[in-house]
């Protein structure tokens, strides 16, 4: 067997693809998290808590109707509602305040969001089954170990809804003024077009990016009321490393951040994390915008 | 002046003499009377007619479903005291309701299995409330912290859910106490039911939270399941609160192991074991689980569950050999509607311990309930009879050897474990002095 730094190279290249799955994952959230930040200008710490409530819609749903399929748009719904709820009721006034404002009420949106689903759940996780396309496991002809089919699907549902945010963002009118807004959203504005309803779906949408990796990803780590948290750190890395405001920079930045963590774990796995802030400290140090970002973006 | 009369005494005399008494039984103390001097919240948290327990189980992070089945012991076990239950009486052996005849208060705070929050929750509690007792821990790391704090104020800290050896290793407290079985006994207690069942050439890959409580149950298990001929082929540290263990688990299973021993606890343990089930690791590694959280079962299903053997400080089918903990198991239920998970267990032993060493020191002076506690006295108790070692304040009770039964052999949905072996508490302590621990001075 060929070994590279005595590892094995069949363990990584299965690392390496389950790196290619997390990422994706990330990928997914940070998408969301990094359109919100590039158009509105708000760090949304509330990303974590929006995670939570798409996995406990999808859950609910799931265990009502036993249909997994049901439970993702039920995930989108829910999340979708939520963004719009908190961008109307409360992230609309806080648009022209400073940055520590922004940052302080998201973040005490998403501690209201957690408490409220602890108060109705509890603590503990909640079962949510792999559904039944998804059980099993295959090697996919070239792996040394059978990967979970689920897992697998995940890359494929995660690349799915990806594209289709990417078809919305840059194929469609809308997706253009988005654009348009991420880029300048005061010239939009003088443009004549209605800015702040473009910044509520803004919002709604990126609320429902988290919201569908909640769902996708339950089966695999139980909702807690808790589970958001580490999330959020990690699109937060993401972004950076990526690039705020790039969509293209979310998903490479996703990818090499879930390749990171998993090519690290062959050598010590205590440093998987380390690794990754390690990188985004370098990319802040070599290239502050990230990969894809624009200099001098604030 | 006094006339005649047979041995008369002169005023003076008497003055003197009287003076002189009197000088001598303000110095001298009559040997009942006890040291009253004041000492970290004493007296200060006695006067009045109540008494307050800071607590600080997690209600957030991966321990938090733990956490709340431990707050539920303690506040079952506190409303006994202030009813005057008599099961908790059974062990405490008060007269009137509450402590010594006062009521308890407590209040909560969620550490959420950071030492840090926990320091300052306690902290709180100790200069705020006046809090006579402090308890509560999933986290190790916290019941740790947390003892330190309790030396240094002066105020008793019990622990809940801890089990690192340092708790009463290197980092034992004499003012901190540890109930619950911990990683030397569990491995202690299971490694010869694992050589029994398992065998002796296994090649066994560990997967270990990396803090205090991880890195002790895999140092204890190396130890004792090594002796038996167990072959240890790799070692995962993951972070406290991971969510995706595929990479662990992938190393793993690279690594040629068939014995999976997963040390995680509480949420992570749900998750890297759904995970492994997942990536059909199970087909290919017998799951151990060295210190069973409480919920395991329940959350990952009977189905991953069968067959996979573990310890447990507490499991509700001992109402079947044990009056007092029937009436524990049926009164929680009735509380609470579920059985009790052995957080709930360790917080009402922990509690109604307390209050029998403070009934029978007969004040709530730390110094003198420590005392009392070091006296080793055999106590009867929901899991039969325990006494504390003075040594190193570490109850010696049993632990609970567990295997997870088959769907089709569960009599009621919360039948998920066999117990299948008792071992006492003497068989498994370690030697006195072995952890390293050395306890501090009273005051």
């Amino acid at each position: 067997m060929t070994t590279v730094f005595g590892i094995p190279l069949g363990l990584i290249q299965a690392q390496a693809f389950n790196g290619l799955q997390q990422g994706m994952l990330l990928a997914l959230i940070s998408a969301g998290l990094t359109i919100i930040y590039g158009a509105l200008g708000v760090l949304n710490l509330a990303h974590g808590a929006l995670y939570v409530v798409g996995a406990y819609a999808g859950y609910l749903t799931y265990a009502q109707t036993g249909s997994f399929l049901l439970a993702i748009p039920a995930a989108a719904a829910a999340s979708l509602l939520a963004g719009f709820v908190m961008e109307r009721l409360v992230v609309r006034f806080y648009y022209d305040r400073p940055d520590e404002d922004q940052i302080l009420v998201t973040f005490g949106l998403g501690i209201i969001l957690v408490e409220a689903v602890r108060a109705i759940f509890g603590g503990q996780s909640q079962n949510t089954p792999t559904p039944d396309w998804g059980q099993g496991a295959s090697s996919l002809g070239f792996l040394m170990f059978p990967f979970p089919w689920y897992k697998i699907e995940t890359i494929a549902i995660s690349a799915a809804l990806l594209l289709a945010f990417y078809l919305v963002l840059y194929k469609t009118k809308l997706g253009l003024v988005v654009r348009a807004g991420i880029e300048d959203a005061g010239m939009v504005n003088l443009l004549g077009i209605n800015v702040y309803r473009i910044f509520l779906i803004v919002f709604g949408l990126g609320a429902m990016a988290a919201g569908l990796a909640g769902i996708i990803n339950s089966p695999i780590t139980a909702p807690t009321p808790d589970v958001g948290g580490r999330y959020l750190v990690l699109s937060f890395v993401v972004i950076v490393i990526g690039g705020v405001g790039s969509f293209p920079g979310a998903v490479l930045g996703g990818i090499v951040a879930g390749e990171i963590m998993t090519l690290t774990s062959l050598f010590n796995p205590s440093y998987s994390e380390v690794m990754l802030f390690a990188v985004m400290a370098l990319i802040l140090l070599l290239r502050p915008q990230g990969f894809f970002g624009q200099a001098g973006r604030a | 002046m006094m006339q005649g009369g047979p041995k008369s005494i002169s005023r003076r005399t008497l003055l003197g003499t009287g003076a002189m008494l009197g000088v001598a039984a303000a110095g001298l103390r009559p040997a009942w009377s006890a040291d009253e001097s004041p000492i970290g919240t004493f007296p200060a948290g006695t006067q009045g007619d109540s008494v307050f327990f800071g607590l600080g189980c997690e209600s957030t992070g991966p321990y938090s479903a733990q956490g709340g089945d431990m707050l539920k012991g303690y506040e079952l076990a506190i409303k006994h005291l202030n009813e005057n239950n008599g099961l908790i009486t059974s062990i405490t052996g008060a007269s009137k309701p509450g402590i010594l005849g006062k009521k308890v208060t407590y209040q909560n705070a969620d550490t959420a299995s950071n030492p840090n929050n926990a320091v300052q929750a306690f902290s709180r509690f100790i200069s705020q409330n006046k809090a006579i007792m402090i308890s509560g821990s999933v986290s190790s790391a916290v019941a740790i912290a947390a003892q330190k704090l309790g030396d240094r104020e002066k105020v008793i800290y019990l622990a809940g859910i801890s089990g690192s050896n340092e708790t009463t290793g290197v980092d034992c407290q004499r003012y901190g106490f540890r109930a619950c079985h911990f990683a030397y006994t569990a491995a202690a207690a299971l490694a010869p039911v694992l050589a029994k069942e398992l065998g002796t050439t296994r090649k066994v890959a560990y997967l270990v939270p990396d803090y205090t409580y991880g890195r002790t149950v895999l140092a204890s298990m190396k130890k004792f399941t090594e002796a038996k001929g167990w072959k240890t082929v790799t070692e995962q540290l993951c972070p406290l609160g991971s969510t995706d263990y595929s990479s662990y688990l992938l190393n793993m299973m690279a690594s040629g192991a068939d014995t999976l021993v997963n040390i995680c606890f509480g949420a992570d343990a749900v998750n890297s074991t759904k995970q492994a089930a997942q990536f059909g690791a199970l087909k290919q590694m017998k799951l151990v689980m060295p210190y069973a959280a409480p919920f395991f079962a329940n959350e990952v299903g009977p189905d991953i569950m069968e067959g996979v053997y573990g310890t447990t400080e507490f499991w509700w089918t001992l109402e079947d050999h044990n009056d007092k903990a029937k009436q524990f198991v049926t009164e929680f239920n009735k509380a609470y509607n579920y059985k009790p998970e052995w957080g709930a267990h360790i917080a009402y032993l922990q509690t109604a311990l307390y209050a029998r060493a403070v009934e029978k020191a007969g004040t709530f002076r730390p110094v003198e309930v420590i005392k009392e506690y070091e006296k080793g006295e055999k106590i009867d108790t929901t899991i039969g009879e325990v006494y504390w070692r003075a040594s190193d304040h570490q109850l010696v009770r049993p632990v609970y050897v567990i295997k997870g039964k088959a769907k089709k052999d569960m009599k009621s949905k919360d039948d998920y474990y066999d117990i299948v072996a008792t071992v006492p508490g003497e068989q498994v302590m370690p030697p006195e002095g072995e952890l390293g621990c050395k306890l501090g001075s009273y005051t």
